[in-house]
Formats: structure tokens, sequence, C-alpha cells
């Protein structure tokens, strides 16, 4: 079994398997996210239920490590992928042999970290860590995570602007993430071939579209609309 | 006539076989481990003559100049590999196979083996379907048939377009087994430059490493050469690039008799030469002969207008195109011999109605409007596809929309070093297999029958008659080459040689030697020669030859990779080959399959065979560089087989 | 009518030996007809260089119809150059255009190294084979070749994997230099018939195993090597690759 988790294919596994949790998570994520629209009341239930629920709560942990092999493999991957040329090409053209968003994974998942940890400073930090202001909904105190998303976006001035600019590139980089996972994630296991393939790549993109679409409605409804 | 002893077996033909297996010596299995074979190619035969050796027990040592066994070029055969398997139920035998073979061959071949050849082809077919050679297969799941020139049934197997490429890698499969296993010890980028004899043995080969430039020698209680054919010698034909005689050269001047050194199969359907610098003619399979109507104009003015760009082939209405293979040969029509499909495109370019504009105005259309439409374009390119994709490449012309521009080339040598039916030369303990002996395909190879040849000589056929000699073999210890005088007497002649061409530094490079011979090989050495021509050439070629020696300029050093000086020693024996196949075709004052002699023919222009005179082996033995080679003749007897007069005009 | 024809300008990269440092060299070909192909063309470049007493570009190249896979040059930023399913002896010199400057590379594969020039040692796949890439049968004793018959589109699917010319333009494109293409494309041929099929998990795990171990870099689904695959192998035999993989070692 040693030998199948450190050989190639058994690295890419993990970081199949770990991507297409992390796939899972976001749905879940937005889905939760997309009450803000419904007001604050709506929000701050669902949110106080994925803060108190107790499956959630096993999944927090198992999310954290998720992210964290799907980093570390990556890195690792990453690294040896480079060391074996050693040599680099004098010019390189690859725009039609394959995709920019499939050749920079390793930048587009870089820049995702870097904006994910931006956002749980934004609010799973304080949210978990932090005072977070309070209110009662349906006569049960909980967290306002309602105000923690609306003022960042909305009353900062420049300040919300520059946060949804960074939010908003983030989901970008993270649909364009996608964009080539999903269906590199089922090539790894092996559950593709040249029919599936087609329709792998099909649903993937609806998938990060949806992701990317559905997370920037947020920043962009407190922007504007609200 | 001592000196040639074909040990054919006794007893009918068809228990030859079965009758040499049942009492030849064997080697028993713990004296296997003790005995050395030199195995010289990699390709399909010398592939599989590795891989079976080994899979047997004995240590072999494996050669090739290419970086990788898979390289050899049986892999470029496209069309299929014949076989009496008689799956479509078309009425195919091994009579028939043995038949065709002999027949197609002119009657210039040995009968026992060529009827050998036809009975292990079966075996051949099975044993590549067990390595996971994916032949093409029908629905149903069982494997697929096509026809090829000189057979009326359908007996070819085939994989695409890439049969031969399929074989080789099931041969290269097996070979990698065994050097993974250690049993084969295999030696890439190295080329053979000499055969060591001791006692009047061979005993190994001296070698150069083509990456350190090292000479190298290698002992072995037997030395098989694979190394394939020596069309090279006319520079421009669809061999590869680094095929090579000299191989088979040095063989011949270590006492191995060459036979029939001027039996060179032109390939009819070629892509016609386009200029001066081009390095090869690529094949077009000849399986498209199955399904493409060759023709030219019927007008001299159409065929000049095509030529200028004036009209293209849609413009001559079927009434005007001479297809003139179905024409001449009614019951074989576009599935002649290459040898006749080959002579019936010159002899129609020479009468002016070539269609391609190149310098020699050769070319024929070969069409595929009729099948098209008859099958369907989607029938056609699952047929063909690869094929067509790669005409498109090279020629920026699509054959579904126009037809194909075709002109016959040198593909394959028939001729080569002389074997008894053991596959053994002249010289005891040096075995030589596939297209470098001069083997089982008379004057003319049928398609499809060199993969077949290949594959029985080295699975088949060598494994088994190599052990009638090795049994003796097996108590002379391996040698150290270090110490023995022969291998260091060798090396030294390969290195003086070597420095030799080195230090000339004349003005002229290799290549342009190499394109002088092949213009005098083509033109008259080529696919009609003449007394008179052949004399000028064996004189031109002398001429080259001298010149090369005084004038060959070969940049860099010899401790590094030197492409040059690689394709220096091969040039230089192509020199003294290409005499020795003018003085051949001059011998034969007849036209036989793939020599024809304009002086030898018959009142409708067909070859003209001269059986009474010429119903044999032209085996020529070395008797050094200034004296003339002495010719040996193995006469053929068919005891099984009538001798005609081939005709492909009625069935 | 005579033929088209255009200058070009040559960066080659120069290397005297594997130990050495190489590096670009600049040539200009005047008259090249459009009708050669790619290798014609670095050939009148070395009969121009040996004219001039230099030492002609080594390159590696044999049958010069895209079946034997020793061509391997690395043009304008492509294995293969700019042309689809071609090996470089395929490509002609139509592709380019009149006063063009061409750049030509050597496979950069650090399991490939460059041993003169242009060319590289390709061992390594070598190694892969050995390890597994073969039906363990020796010759004789097969069943007759109709014994078992096999689905076409099976015997088909196997012989597209079997294309392979083993020319490694997949790992000289690949980003990663990985060979999973070369590696999925035996497996999967073989993985595919019941000749092959007995052995496949073994199979797979040793071809992986000595992949891994000559250092080629991990497969990241780009799809990069199926595009410049000269004879177009699909990365779905990636996949059954992995399946196959995964299969192996789920079962032990």
């Amino acid at each position: 079994m040693s030998n199948f988790i450190s050989s190639s294919i058994g690295k890419k596994l993990i970081m199949s398997i770990s991507g297409l949790f992390l796939i899972v998570f976001l749905l879940v994520h937005l889905t939760a996210n997309l009450f803000l629209l419904g007001g604050s009341d709506a929000f701050n239930i669902s949110a106080h239920f994925m803060g108190t629920n107790p499956l959630i709560q096993i999944m927090q942990p198992l999310l954290a490590l998720g992210f964290a092999l799907h980093i570390i493999y990556s890195l690792i991957v990453q690294f040896h992928n480079w060391k074996s040329r050693p040599v680099n090409y004098a010019k390189v053209n690859q725009k039609d042999a394959s995709t920019w968003a499939s050749r920079n994974m390793i930048w587009l998942g870089l820049f995702v970290l870097a904006f994910l940890i931006i956002h749980l400073i934004n609010f799973f930090w304080v949210l978990k860590f932090g005072e977070p202001e309070t209110t009662v909904v349906n006569g049960v105190e909980m967290e306002d995570a309602y105000s923690l998303v609306a003022g960042l976006f909305i009353n900062g001035g420049t300040l919300a602007y520059v946060y949804s600019a960074i939010y908003i590139i983030g989901f970008i980089a993270l649909g364009m993430h996608l964009h080539h996972a999903f269906w590199s994630a089922f090539q790894t296991i092996g559950w593709s071939n040249i029919k599936w393939r087609k329709r792998l790549t099909l649903i993937g993109d609806v998938y990060a579209i949806i992701i990317a679409v559905g997370f920037s409605i947020i920043p962009i409804y407190f922007l504007f609309i609200k | 006539m001592t000196k040639l002893d074909s040990k054919i077996p006794e007893g009918k033909l068809k228990d030859k076989w079965s009758n040499f297996k049942a009492h030849q010596n064997l080697v028993n299995p713990a004296n296997k481990r003790k005995i050395d074979v030199i195995v010289v190619g990699t390709g399909l035969a010398g592939g599989a003559a590795a891989a079976s050796l080994a899979e047997m027990g004995f240590k072999v040592k494996s050669f090739c100049y290419q970086d990788s066994p898979r390289r050899a070029h049986s892999i470029a055969a496209q069309g299929g590999i014949n076989a009496a398997k008689n799956y479509p139920n078309d009425g195919d035998t091994v009579y028939r196979l043995f038949y065709d073979t002999i027949k197609g061959g002119d009657y210039r071949a040995r009968e026992a083996n060529v009827y050998r050849l036809a009975e292990v082809s079966n075996a051949i077919i099975d044993q590549a379907v067990a390595q996971g050679v994916p032949f093409a297969r029908d629905y149903a799941g069982y494997l697929d048939n096509r026809s090829f020139g000189g057979a009326l049934v359908s007996r070819t197997f085939y994989a695409r377009g890439q049969t031969g490429q399929q074989l080789l890698l099931g041969a290269y499969s097996a070979l990698s087994r065994q050097i993974g296993l250690g049993n084969v010890e295999m030696h890439p980028r190295t080329e053979l430059m000499d055969i060591v004899k001791i006692d009047g043995k061979a005993r190994g080969i001296v070698t150069r490493n083509l990456v350190t430039g090292e000479i190298e020698s290698h002992f072995g209680h037997a030395v098989v050469l694979a190394t394939g054919g020596y069309g090279n010698v006319f520079f421009l034909s669809t061999n590869a690039m680094g095929s090579n005689g000299s191989a088979a050269w040095k063989a011949y001047k270590k006492g191995a008799f060459f036979a029939n050194p001027s039996f060179v199969q032109i390939h009819p359907t070629a892509i016609p030469q386009h200029g001066d610098f081009q390095s090869k003619l690529t094949l077009m399979s000849e399986s498209l002969r199955n399904d493409g109507r060759i023709w030219v104009p019927k007008k001299k003015e159409d065929a000049e207008a095509i030529r200028l760009g004036k009209k293209t082939a849609a413009d001559i209405p079927d009434e005007d195109r001479d297809f003139y293979l179905e024409r001449r040969y009614p019951a074989f029509g576009n599935l002649v011999p290459r040898d006749v499909a080959a002579r019936a495109a010159k002899e129609r370019t020479d009468a002016g109605y070539g269609i391609e504009n190149n310098a020699t105005k050769e070319g024929v259309f070969l069409d595929f409007k009729y099948a098209i439409q008859r099958l369907g374009k989607d029938v056609i390119e699952a047929r063909y596809g690869n094929l067509f994709q790669m005409y498109e490449k090279i020629t920026d012309d699509n054959p579904y929309e126009v037809p194909m521009k075709i002109f016959p080339a040198i593909h394959y040598t028939m001729g080569g070093i002389w074997v008894d039916y053991e596959l053994q030369t002249t010289v005891p303990g040096l075995f030589v297999i596939g297209e470098a002996n001069f083997s089982d395909h008379g004057a003319n190879r049928l398609g499809a029958s060199a993969l077949m040849q290949g594959l029985a000589d080295g699975y088949f056929v060598l494994p088994y008659t190599i052990q009638n000699y090795l049994a003796y073999e097996f108590d002379t210890p391996r040698m150290n080459p270090a110490d023995v005088k022969e291998f260091k007497e060798t090396e030294d002649e390969v290195k003086e040689r070597i420095n030799k061409l080195m230090n000339i530094k004349g003005k002229q490079s290799v290549d342009s030697f190499h394109k002088r011979l092949g213009k005098v090989m083509w033109n008259k050495v080529g696919m009609a020669r003449n007394k008179e021509g052949l004399e000028e050439a064996v004189k031109e070629i002398r001429e080259i030859r001298e010149e090369f020696w005084k004038d060959v300029y070969i940049p860099g050093n010899t401790d590094t990779i030197n492409p040059e000086l690689e394709k220096a020693n091969r040039v230089a024996d192509f020199l003294e080959l290409g005499e020795l196949m003018a003085y051949d075709a001059l011998n034969r004052n007849e036209s036989c399959g793939g020599h024809f002699r304009t002086e030898y023919v018959t009142e409708d222009g067909e070859a003209k065979r001269r059986d009474d005179e010429y119903m044999y082996v032209a085996a020529w033995e070395y008797k050094g560089d200034d004296k003339e080679p002495e010719l040996n003749k193995e006469p053929l007897k068919y005891e099984e087989i009538e001798v005609k007069t081939r005709n492909y005009k009625t069935a | 009518m005579a033929h088209k024809t255009i200058n070009i300008k040559l960066r080659v990269w120069r290397q005297k030996d594997a130990k050495s440092k190489g590096g670009f060299e600049t040539y200009e070909l005047e008259n090249i007809s459009v009708d050669s192909s790619f290798l014609e063309m670095i050939d009148v470049l070395n009969e121009k260089l040996v004219s001039e007493g230099k030492e002609p570009v080594a390159y590696d190249h044999d049958c010069r119809e895209g079946i034997c896979g020793m061509c391997s040059l690395f043009i304008n930023g492509r294995a293969h150059g700019p042309d689809s399913l071609v090996t470089t002896c395929q490509l002609h010199m139509r592709k380019f255009s009149d006063g063009e400057t061409i750049t030509v590379e050597p496979w950069r594969v650090g399991s490939f190294p460059v041993i003169k020039d242009l060319m590289v040692d390709r061992t390594a796949y070598e190694k892969i084979m050995q390890a597994g890439g073969f039906v363990s049968v020796s010759t004789g004793g097969v069943p007759d070749a109709n014994a078992i018959p096999i689905p076409k589109a099976n015997a088909d699917e196997a012989m597209d994997a079997a294309a392979c010319i083993g020319c490694g333009a997949c790992v000289a494109t690949c980003k990663n230099s990985s060979a999973m293409l070369f590696v999925a494309a035996k497996v999967s041929q073989l993985a595919l018939l019941p000749q092959g099929r007995i052995e496949a998990s073994r199979r797979a795990k040793n071809m992986v195993a000595k992949m891994d171990e000559l250092g080629f870099g991990n497969c990241s689904n780009t799809g990069a090597c199926e595009m410049e695959c000269p004879k177009g192998i699909s990365i779905a035999h990636i996949a059954r690759l992995n399946r196959e993989f995964l299969s192996a070692n789920i079962k032990g």
C-alpha cells in the first residue's frame, strides 16, 4: 500500500479524491451562502445551523484535512514535475495543445489558496475565535454572520470595492481551477473514456460556472443592489 | 559444384521439414546456458530469433544501429502478412501458398525452403495473436483477411496499414522480456564492422559503438546476421536511411557467398520523386491496389497537359483513361505481382504518358474514385485511412478527392547471402536470416511475404536449425576477445579502415558519392537492364569508388557520434556491392522477376526467362579486392511443381 | 512549373556531447523547396556545413515515413513541429513561411539526456518496456489464432493504442515530462485483449513502478500529449491505465 501511495498515480489519486471532496464542499458552501440573498434572518439561521450541527462539526476537521492533503500533494507533485525537466525549452508553444488553465493549475491553486487565507481571516477566524456581534432570531441567540458579510461589502467605501474585487477575482480563479479539475479528477480515478470525457468536461464547466458566478453574486448583490 | 551443399533433407517435399526436425541435433538445456549466440539486427527476423533463442536458454547478444530494437525497418511494412490459414474458406492450402510464392518468384527460389515457409506460416499468425498483436477482426471477433498481388485467395492478415509495426512490436516485446530477464544482452546504437573467424568458423564480431566511437569485440559460438536488405545502394529507396548492406558485405568478404545480388524488387506504388534533394521514397502499401485503379491518360496530349498543370485527373473522362494493368492482365488486373506492375508503369511513362511534373516525368495515377462510388468513403477510410493521411501530409493532395500519383521505387532485395536449408552460409557458424539472405523469394517477392519470411526464419526455422550446428559447440569455452589474436587483428583492420577514411580529407561529401552511385544503379542496374548499360555501370561504379577513396570528406572525430563517418563506412561497401550487382545482372542473360534484361523479351513485351541456361542460384565467391568474383551455381530442381511461364493474363 | 521555395533562418541547439554545455547556433538557408520535408531541409544544411568543413548537425532519424519513431525534434515550441499527427520526418516545409526563424531543440526531458546536438538517449523507454510491456508467452505452443474471438471494438481500440511509435513526443511536450501516455498505450493495448488480460495487473504495477523510478513527472491531464502524439493516441488510455493500476493495487 505504501508503494501505491508513493507512486505517481497514487499521489494523483490523493489529489483527485481530496479535490472531489472539496468540490462537494463548495456546493454546500454555496448553498449556505445563497441564503444571504434571503435576508439577515435566513442567512443567520443557516450559518447557525452550520456552526452547530454535529455532522458539520465532524466534517470540519475532515475538510481541513482535505485542503491540507490537496495542497501538500500538489506541491510534492509539482516540485517533482519541475525537477523532471532540468533544462527548459527556449521556445514553447502549447496554445493549441492544452488549455491555459490545465497548464497553470498550480498558479491558479496558489492564487485560490491566498484568497482562501484572506477569506478565512475575514469570516471563519472572526466567527470561530473572535467576538462577533450576536443577534436573536426566533428566540435563539446566535452570531450575526449576516452583518459580518454585509459589513465587508457594503459599508466600507473603497475597502468594500477592494474586497469585492478580491473575492470576484478569487472566484474566477476558482472557476478556472475547477474547469480543469472536475474532469481531471475523474480521469485520474480512471472513470473516463472518450465518450465520458466529453460529458465530464461539460458537467465540469457547468459546475465551474455555477460556483464562480454563484459566489460572485454575493459581493455584487451587496455592492450594487443592497 | 562441391562448394555449395544446400543440405535439403531427404523425403517428399511435404515431409522434408518434419524429417529434418525429427533427426536434427539438439542442445540439451544445461548446455544451452554455456552457448553465446550473436544476433545482429533486431527486425522481424533478428528480433524474433534473439527472443526465441533466449527463451530456449541460450545466452544471446543482440545488436542494432538504432537507439532501440523497436525501430528496425521491418516496422515500416504496411500491408500485411500471408499465411495459409484458409479462414475465408476460399480454397487456400499450404501447397497453394508455396506454389504462388515459387511462381511469383519466377521459378528462381529453392523449392524445399519455400515449402517450409508456407508450412510454418500459420504458426506465425498464432504466435503474433498470442503476443497481443491487434490484427483486424470482423464483427464476430475472428481474424479478417485481405487480398494481395499475385494470389487468387485472400490470405493476408493485417493490422490497419501498420502490420509490420505491429508484428515487429510483438517480436520486440518478446525480446524486451528476455532483456529484462537478463537472457539477452542488448547493444543498441552499435554497428557491426566486421566478422571474426577462428579456425574457419565464425566466432564473433567487431563493432563500433556509435555514441563513443569505441571499437569493441564480442564473442559468440555462432553469429546470426539479420541485417536486412541493401536497397539503399540506389540512394533513393523505400528503405530507412540507415539500412545498409555492410554486414552482408563483410560476410561476403569473409567467405560467405553472395547469391543473386541483382535480384532487386521495385515496388510499383511509391510516391514519385519531387526533387534532387530528396532523401527517400515513401511507399504506399500494395494493399491500395485492392481498391485503387491504376491509369494514365490514353492521349499523350492529356498527359502533357496534366504535367503542365493545365488539366487535372478530373478533366479526363473515363473513356480517355488507360487502365493499362486491367487492359494487359485481365485475370489479375491491378493485382498483378509487383515486378509486372512496376514494369508496366515504366512502359507507359517511357512512352510519354507519365503524369508527374518532375524531371523524369514519371508517375501514374492510382484512383479511388471508383471504389468510393462503390463502397462509400467510410469503408475506404476504414481500410486505408492512415495511408491516405500519410499521402496527404507528404504531397498536400487529398486522395479522397484526387487520384494518388505513384511510381515504382526500389523496395526489397531478394538477393543476399547464400544459405543452405539450415540458413547457414558457406562459413560454418555464420547464419543469415530474413531479407539479408537470398532466401525464399526467387527473382521476385510477393506482397505480404517479407513479414512472413522474416518471422518464419526468426521464430520457427533458425532456432531449430542453428542447434544442428551448436550441438557440436557447447564444449567450446567462451572466449575473452582480448586474449584472442583473431579479434585483435580484426579490430586493427577496422581501426585502420576508419583512420584511412578520416584521413582522406577530400572535398566531396559522402552523400554526393552515394547519390552518384544511386543514379548509375537506377539508370543502368534498375528496372530495365541491358548488356551495354551494365558494362558501363561496372566501369562507372569503379570510377566513383576510386574517387571516393581519394576525395571524400568526413568532418568530426572518430570518438563521438559521427553520422558522416557512419555513412562513409556504409557507402564504401555499397560502392563495392553495386559492382557485384551489375556483374550478376550481366551474367544472367535472361529476364526473370525483378531482373529485366531488355534483350530478353517476348513478342508482347513480357519478360523472357531462359530456364535451360539460368535455372540456378548465382552464388558469388569473393576472391580478393582486385580479382573477379567466382561464380558458383546451385541448380534449382522443381520436383513437385511444374515450371511454367508466368501468366497473369488468364487464370 | 518551378517549385515554390522559401528562405529561412534556423536557430539550432548544438551540443558536443552529453557532458558539454550546449548553445544555439544560427544558420541561414536559401531556396528551400516547400515540398521538401523538414529533415531534407536539415540535410541541405548539413551538406552546406560539410562543404564548409564544419560538423553537421547530429539528429536521430531513420525510416523517414513516420513509423520508426526515431526522429525527435522540438520545432518552434512544439514536438515534431507545427503540424498535427506527424513526426518530424513527415513535417513539410510548406508549413513555414518565407523569412521565418525556426527554433530547433532536442527533447528536453531529464530522463532523456541529450547525447549530441539534437539527439537524446531514450533508454528509459526501453527499461519501461522491459519491466512489463509484453505478454509472457514464449515461441511455440500457442493456440490457433482464431481460438479466442475478440470483439472488433476491443481489437480496434487495442490497435489505436498499439500505434505508439515510442518517439517520446508525449513526454517532450508534457509540461511535467510525464511518460503516462507511452505507458498507458501499452498497458491499455494489452489489457483490452484476452491474451494480455491475464497479467494485466502485474503489468500495470511493474511498468508504472519503473516509470516512476526513472524520474518521469506526474500526469496532470493537460492532454497536450495526445494533441502532439504523431499517432493521435487518446488519453482515454491513460484513464484505463489509472483504472488498471488502481484495481491492481486494490486487489493487492
